[in-house]
C-alpha cells in the first residue's frame, strides 16, 4: 500500500510529467479551458432565465421540469453523440475557444439544470412581504430584483453555480475517451495501459481541481452574500413550516 | 432479390444512420437485456444508498456536530471523477458488479444524506413537542412523526439520486458493465455506428423520466395529508 503511494509520489516528482504535450500544465490548461467556456455560456443562459422567471413568479414548473429533464440526459450519451456529429478534431473558428465541441456541449448541458433550478427557486423563495415592502419604498421592478431579491437569493443561486462547477470539472474527465486532452487523459490512459499509478495521479488531480474550484466559489460567495443574510453550512434550524422544503430542488446535480 | 439489393444499398451507409431499424429488430434481445441490467444496477445502487443514508442522516439530525464532517466527506467523494473511481476498484473487486455498484452508491450518498437531514430539521419543533407531550419516546416520535413529515424532502433526494444514477450507469460501460452504456460505448462509439447510440440514449432518457414520475407517484401516495392541503 505504502509503496503504491510512494510510486504516485515519484510520478509527481518526475520532471517529465511537468512539461510537454502530455505534461500537467498543458492538460490542466485544456481542462480549465473547456470547463470555463462551458460554465461561462451556461451562466449567461441559465441565470437571466432563472432569475427573470423567479422575479416574475412565472414559469416555475417549466424551469424546474426543464432542469429535471436536462438531468435525465446522460453526459456520456451527449458526449458520444457529439463526437459522431462534430468529430473529435479542433473545432472550427467560431468555436475555437471552447477547446472541444462535443465536450463543451455536453458540459453546458450538464451545468444548465442546477443553475436554472436554483436561480428560480432562490428568487421565488424571497418573502412576498419583503417584495411588497421594497415596492412600498418606491422601488421599480428592476430595482427590487437587483437590490432586494438577488441579494436574498444569492446563497441558493451560488449553491447551484457551485454544484454545476464541481460537476463540470469532474465530468470533463470523460473528454479523454474522445481523444481530447484535459486531466482525464491520465485517467483514461491509465485505464487502457493498466497503469494504476497514472490513473490514481489523474484522479487525484481532477479531485483536487474540483475542490479548489469549490473553495474558490465558496470564497466568492462570501464576498457576494451580504453578512446580514449569510447562512452557515450548519443544519438549518427547525422551521415553522410543515411540508416540502422547496430548497430541496437546490441539491445535487452531480454529473461526473 | 430486390430485398438483397435494398439491404446491400442500405448497408453502404448504415454507420451514419441515426436509426437503422433492421439492426434494432435483430438485436432486440441484446437491447432488452442491457436495459434490464441498467434498471437493476440503478435499483440496487439507490436502495443501498438509502440503507446507508437514512441512519446516517438520522444520526446527523440528532447529533448536529456529525453533519459538517459527513457532508464534507460525501462532497469529496463527489469530486472524484466516476471514470477513475470505477477503474480504481478493478484491482480490488475485479470486473464484477460490485465494481460498478460501489461508486454508484457512493455518489448517491451526498444527495440522500443532505435531504434526510434537511427534511428532519424542517419538522416544526411544536410538532415534536406535541409528540413528546403525548408520551412518545424519541424513537417512536422519530418513526411515527418526524420521518413521515420529512418524506417529501427525502423523496426529492431519492428522485434526484435515481435520475443521476441512471446517467452514471452508462459510464460503467468503460469497465465492461453498464447496461445501456454498453450499447453506446462498445456497440456504437468504438466502431462508429450510430444506431445503438441513439437507441440507448432514448431508452436511458425514457427510463429516467419514467422512474422520476413513478417516484413522484409513490411520494404522493405516501403523503396523503399534503394532497388535501394542495386543493
Amino acid at each position: 500500500m505504502f509503496s503504491f503511494f510512494g510510486q504516485v509520489w515519484d510520478w509527481f516528482a518526475d520532471g517529465d510529467h511537468w512539461s510537454g504535450n502530455e505534461g500537467i500544465p498543458r492538460l490542466l490548461g485544456q481542462h480549465l479551458q473547456v470547463c470555463a467556456a462551458a460554465m461561462l455560456v451556461a451562466l449567461l443562459v441559465a441565470l437571466p432565465i432563472g432569475l427573470g422567471l423567479g422575479h416574475l413568479r412565472k414559469g416555475g414548473a417549466v424551469a424546474v421540469n426543464v432542469a429535471n429533464i436536462g438531468r435525465a440526459i446522460p453526459s456520456f450519451a451527449l458526449l458520444i453523440i457529439g463526437v459522431q456529429v462534430w468529430g473529435i478534431g479542433d473545432p472550427d473558428p467560431p468555436f475555437g475557444w471552447v477547446g472541444s465541441l462535443p465536450t463543451w456541449v455536453c458540459l453546458v448541458a450538464l451545468a444548465l439544470p442546477p443553475m436554472l433550478a436554483n436561480a428560480y427557486v432562490g428568487m421565488s423563495q424571497v418573502d412576498d412581504d419583503v417584495r411588497e415592502a421594497a415596492a412600498g419604498m418606491g422601488m421599480r421592478g428592476s430595482e427590487v430584483l437587483r437590490k432586494v431579491e438577488l441579494p436574498m437569493a444569492m446563497p441558493v443561486v451560488m449553491a447551484g453555480v457551485r454544484t454545476a462547477a464541481v460537476a463540470v470539472v469532474a465530468t470533463a474527465t470523460l473528454a479523454a475517451i474522445t481523444g481530447f486532452g484535459g486531466l482525464g487523459r491520465y485517467v483514461w490512459d491509465g485505464i487502457k495501459q493498466q497503469d494504476d499509478v497514472k490513473l490514481f495521479a489523474g484522479a487525484l488531480l481532477v479531485a483536487l481541481l474540483a475542490i479548489v474550484v469549490e473553495l474558490a466559489l465558496a470564497g466568492l460567495q462570501r464576498l457576494l452574500v451580504s453578512p446580514g443574510i449569510r447562512r452557515s453550512g450548519k443544519v438549518p434550524r427547525r422551521g415553522p413550516r410543515v411540508g416540502v422544503s422547496r430548497s430541496s430542488a437546490a441539491h445535487g446535480a452531480p454529473g461526473t | 432479390m430486390v430485398r438483397q439489393l435494398v439491404t446491400h444499398v442500405l448497408a453502404e451507409d448504415i454507420g451514419p444512420k441515426w436509426l437503422y431499424w433492421p439492426w434494432v429488430a435483430d438485436h432486440y434481445s441484446e437491447i432488452s437485456s442491457a436495459f434490464q441490467e441498467h434498471v437493476s444496477l440503478t435499483f440496487w445502487a439507490v436502495l443501498w444508498g438509502l440503507v446507508i443514508s437514512l441512519p446516517l442522516g438520522i444520526a446527523c439530525a440528532r447529533w448536529r456536530w456529525l453533519y459538517v464532517p459527513t457532508i464534507a466527506a460525501t462532497s469529496v467523494l463527489f469530486t472524484i471523477p466516476s471514470l477513475a473511481l470505477f477503474a480504481f476498484l478493478i484491482p480490488v473487486t475485479g470486473l464484477s458488479r460490485a465494481t460498478a455498484l460501489i461508486p454508484l452508491v457512493a455518489y448517491t450518498l451526498l444527495i440522500l444524506v443532505r435531504n434526510v437531514v434537511i427534511g428532519l430539521a424542517a419538522v416544526p419543533s411544536d410538532v415534536v413537542e406535541a409528540a413528546q407531550g403525548m408520551g412518545y419516546s424519541r424513537t417512536r416520535s422519530l418513526l411515527r412523526v418526524e420521518l413521515p413529515l420529512a418524506v417529501p424532502t427525502i423523496m426529492t433526494g431519492v428522485r434526484i439520486a435515481t435520475v443521476t444514477t441512471i446517467g452514471l450507469v452508462t459510464i460503467t460501460a468503460t469497465i465492461g458493465q453498464g447496461g445501456l452504456g454498453q450499447l453506446m460505448f462498445t456497440r456504437g462509439f468504438q466502431i462508429d455506428f450510430r444506431t445503438p447510440v441513439t437507441v440507448a440514449t432514448l431508452l436511458v432518457v425514457a427510463f429516467a423520466i419514467a422512474a422520476d414520475a413513478s417516484l413522484l407517484g409513490v411520494q404522493r401516495l405516501a403523503t396523503p395529508w399534503l394532497r388535501k392541503q394542495r386543493v
